[in-house]
């Protein structure tokens, strides 16, 4: 019972990590973005490409962070992914989406993100293969934090709660302290009068993708550094991802963070009672039950 | 010779039951505009509930009630409508966005019960004891394949009529309203959620019959045939033949039905021998990119939306715009 | 047609066409001047082109004729998030302020290019509104509906405008806050701020105004002195009756 309490909130900072820049691009763009959880999986792959290079140019920072299977290379290959990735769904808005929004039918929009998530996925399946890999191949052994009941963590799980915290804090302060972060604010609460009072709509749209492409990186690699990198990560994921938004309420940052830990703990709880081959079914669950429930959300508002 | 028949016979088997999944989809979103994320849900629903209800008893799983094959096929469409009743109920009051995530959802977990609910649908391995109907007197091989596709081609005929009945009829001019200007039909005193429930269910209805079509062909379903590719073929379809156009709907299955067969046999015939795990992925790309590509160069489809006036709008001389979806 | 303004006129509009839709449009060839540190009012009856002739004038409604310009500087058809660099502000007549954000947190959005005179121009606005002073850490959405005007006027002037284009800022307030929010409006002329609004309540705005423009029907029907048109029987002639009328002062 706390072992998946636990379990749960640990996948949960990852689904709020990706559900964070899913939530914005929603509400600012007003469409499903299906192709948003693909770039948990460019993130991860990036990080994947950068950690063997930086390990191969400087064998010294090749080395285990203490008892984590992290490396200082794989860090800094999360922190370089992370760029590349936010800069990667700013040219796929470039290339695609400002194109189709431009010609202005909206519903457009979600077709389009479908037909490039399939293409992604199936790219990166062709450059990276299709067999699962790994950050590590160490095997990482987890600490027993209590015998009975036994309660097992990895000190990977550790970082990956820690870490999570930290993009959300980060982003918190932006959101919260800087005038930046007004501007976000502001142009999802009321696009038209933001660019009335001067703010560039096109900017802030371009920071969009560039912060939640970085932070879906950032759950990428945490995701594989726990279980598995494969081409179909994102396709897996996705449905969690949205679960989290809907959740949380479609806009709300904040909102965002708590589906994510929301869904994670559901459905690890869930688990002790269902056959756990049902686990991928549970996101759907909870967004119907939210859908009947609080249309809107924990924290989003009203909007048709 | 028999062989190339035999092979048209099963293309043109293949793309009639395809084609009637892509009229049950352009109802939806050519003449409602519902985004419908998860086709290949609907179309499994209606497949595993045909051979559910049409197959022998098991002894292993419940199921198997040996129903007269018609009973079982429609047992399958209600099986489908019954499904986007439900997901239908819980999202079309709200914005579009919910419509387009849950129906994706449904997929993921219809393959996901399909996989492990195996006492109803035999897990991972399929759905077995189905014989196909009427086999005792077309007997096996090219004429009994042929008979079904005299059968598959008189289910879509039927459709087709249904739909263009249904498209012309003030309940079609409903769904187009409803689709261009949703606050305008409201204001005429229509219930824009019960029509668009409506049509969705009705829909879905169709694409259950195809996917029971689609299970009796092969006698057998498994979660294989209800993967996420299914949703992304059967829209390349419906886009590329031009949505809100039925007869484009069939053109444009038989196009890509042809362009994926073809490319992959290409591509397991010249493909390098390393490369062959990967045909899956390239077809893929193709249809990803067809997608995209159809919005960026023909959004309206090879064969566009026609313009349907009623009569007396058309004696006022009020015919000027179009109705399809590339108005702004 | 017009009184002749005696100082120069900061903005002019000459002959401008402007609607939504091209083809169909909602001003006809209307042409304004508005004087330096002046209050400039627009009245006229419903669907005359009043709130349309300022947010073209802003950049937010597509000018196909005519021209615009401030202070000797050509301004027609400038892109909404331009205005700032102009020196001009725009308040909207209904969802004007972030209502999500504080007080504080909107004004030091309206401040973000002040750099470093941020903490003191945020203080002089504070001095000039005491009540978003007293609310500074509140959500803008909690204020009452004059404090909104209030605010929304705090945030135009963030950008140091030279003019300031308001529209129907006493909509929906009660008589006390609408005569407190044109009473400041006039008060911001004493620093050389030019104030154009388009305004509803026509005997508040012309006891308020210097100048005054009818408008109906998209074009410009008569214009003068604020005081002059106070008493006179043609501008309850154009409201009601929604005659065409020549302009006779």
């Amino acid at each position: 019972m706390i072992q998946s309490l636990l379990d749960g909130i640990l996948v949960g900072a990852i689904y709020s990590l990706g559900a964070i820049g899913l939530t914005m691009v929603m509400h600012m763009l007003r469409f499903a973005n299906f192709s948003h959880a693909e770039l948990l999986s460019v993130g991860a792959y990036c990080a994947l490409v950068f950690d063997r290079l930086f390990e191969g140019l400087l064998p010294v920072i090749a080395n285990n962070i203490g008892p984590l299977s992290l490396t200082w290379a794989l860090l800094l290959a999360m922190l370089v992914s992370m760029g590349v990735t936010g800069l990667t769904a700013m040219a796929i808005d470039r290339l695609i989406f400002r194109r189709v929004r431009e010609r202005g039918v909206p519903q457009s929009m979600v077709f389009a993100s479908f037909g490039v998530a399939l293409v992604i996925r199936n790219v990166i399946g062709l450059i990276f293969g299709l067999s699962p890999t790994f950050y590590s191949n160490d095997i990482a052994f987890a600490m027993i934090l209590s015998q009975d009941p036994l309660i097992l963590v990895k000190p990977d799980q550790v970082f990956v709660l820690i870490a999570a915290l930290i993009c959300m804090g980060i982003l918190h302060l932006v959101l919260s302290r800087t005038t930046f972060g007004y501007a976000l604010r502001a142009v999802a609460e009321n696009p038209s009068l933001a660019q009335v009072n001067g703010i560039r709509l096109k900017a802030i749209i371009a920071a969009v993708w560039l912060i939640g492409g970085g932070l879906a990186a950032a759950a990428g690699v945490l995701y594989g550094l726990t279980n598995q990198i494969t081409p179909l990560m994102g396709n897996d994921l996705l449905l969690p991802v949205f679960a989290a938004t809907i959740a949380g309420g479609i806009g709300s940052v904040y909102g965002a963070v708590a589906g994510g830990f929301l869904v994670g703990i559901a459905a690890n709880l869930a688990m002790l009672v269902v056959p756990s081959g049902y686990s991928p079914s549970f996101p759907f669950l909870i967004i119907l039950v939210v859908l009947m429930v609080r249309p809107n959300g924990l924290l989003g508002e009203e909007r048709t | 010779m028999i062989g190339v028949l035999s092979y048209l016979v099963f293309f043109a088997t293949m793309a009639s039951i395809l084609a009637i999944a892509v009229l049950g989809l352009n109802l939806q979103w050519g003449n409602t505009g519902l985004f419908n994320g998860g086709v290949a849900a609907f179309f499994g629903m209606g497949a595993y509930v045909t051979l559910i209800l049409g197959g022998l008893p098991q002894p292993d799983r419940l199921g198997g009630f040996a129903l007269p094959y018609l009973l079982a096929l429609l047992g399958g469409g209600a099986g489908a409508g019954l499904l986007a009743w439900v997901v239908g109920r819980c999202t079309l009051h709200l914005r579009h966005d919910y419509l387009a995530i849950a129906t994706f959802g449904i997929a993921i977990t219809f393959e996901n019960v399909a996989r492990n609910a195996s006492w109803l649908t035999g897990g991972a391995q399929g759905l077995r004891g189905f014989e196909k109907p009427l086999q005792d007197t077309f007997g096996a091989g090219l004429s009994y394949n042929a008979g079904f596709l005299a059968f598959v081609l008189c289910v879509l005929a039927l459709v087709y009529l249904f739909l263009e009945r249904l498209v012309a009829s003030p309940f079609g001019r409903l769904l187009r309203g409803i689709r261009e200007d949703e606050t305008a039909a409201r204001s005429l005193g229509k219930a824009p959620a019960r029509i668009r429930l409506t049509a969705f269910v009705t829909g879905a209805v169709i694409l259950g019959l195809s996917g029971g079509l689609f299970a009796t062909f092969y006698g057998f379903v498994s979660p294989q045939d209800v993967l996420p590719i299914l949703t992304f073929q059967i829209w390349a379809m419906l886009i590329v033949g031009g949505s809100g156009n039925n007869l484009g709907a069939i053109i444009g299955t038989v196009l890509v039905w042809a362009a994926w067969t073809l490319s992959g046999w290409a591509l397991s015939r010249f493909a390098p021998l390393d490369m062959q795990l990967y045909t899956g992925s390239i077809q893929y790309i193709l249809i990803g990119s067809v997608i995209v590509a159809m919005l960026f160069w023909r959004p309206q489809g090879l064969f566009p939306e026609r313009l349907l006036i009623s009569r007396p709008a058309r004696s006022r001389g009020t015919t000027s715009g179009q109705t399809g979806s590339t108005d702004t | 047609m017009a009184d002749p303004i005696l100082t120069a006129p900061i903005l002019t509009a000459r002959a401008v066409t402007a609607g939504y839709v091209t083809g169909l449009p909602i001003l006809r060839e209307v042409s304004i001047d508005v004087a330096e540190a002046s209050v400039t009012v627009i009245i006229g009856p419903n669907g005359a082109g009043k709130s349309t002739l300022i947010k073209a004038i802003a950049g937010l409604v597509p000018v196909s004729s005519g021209a615009i310009t401030l202070g000797g500087t050509d301004i027609t058809n400038i892109a909404p998030h331009a205005m700032a660099a102009h020196a001009m502000a725009y308040v909207p007549q209904t969802d004007n302020i972030f209502r999500s954000l504080t007080i504080r947190e909107n004004l030091e959005l309206a401040l973000r290019r002040a750099g470093s005179a941020r903490k003191a121009r945020l203080d002089k606005l504070y001095d000039m509104f005491p009540p978003l002073a007293q609310k500074r850490d509140e959500k803008a959405g909690a204020l009452s509906g004059g404090q909104r005007q209030f605010l929304a006027v705090a945030n135009a002037l963030a950008v140091n405008p030279r003019l300031v284009l308001m529209d129907e800022p006493s909509a929906g307030l009660s008589p006390k806050a609408a005569q407190e929010v044109l009473g400041m409006a006039r008060d911001l002329t004493r620093d050389g701020v030019t104030i154009l609004l388009v305004e509803q309540n026509v005997t508040q705005a012309l006891k308020l105004a210097d100048h005054c423009y009818i408008l109906a029907e998209g074009r410009n029907q008569v214009d003068g002195k604020a005081a002059d048109l106070l008493g006179d029987p043609v501008v309850a002639d154009i409201y009601l009756g929604g005659k065409r009328v020549r302009a006779t002062t």
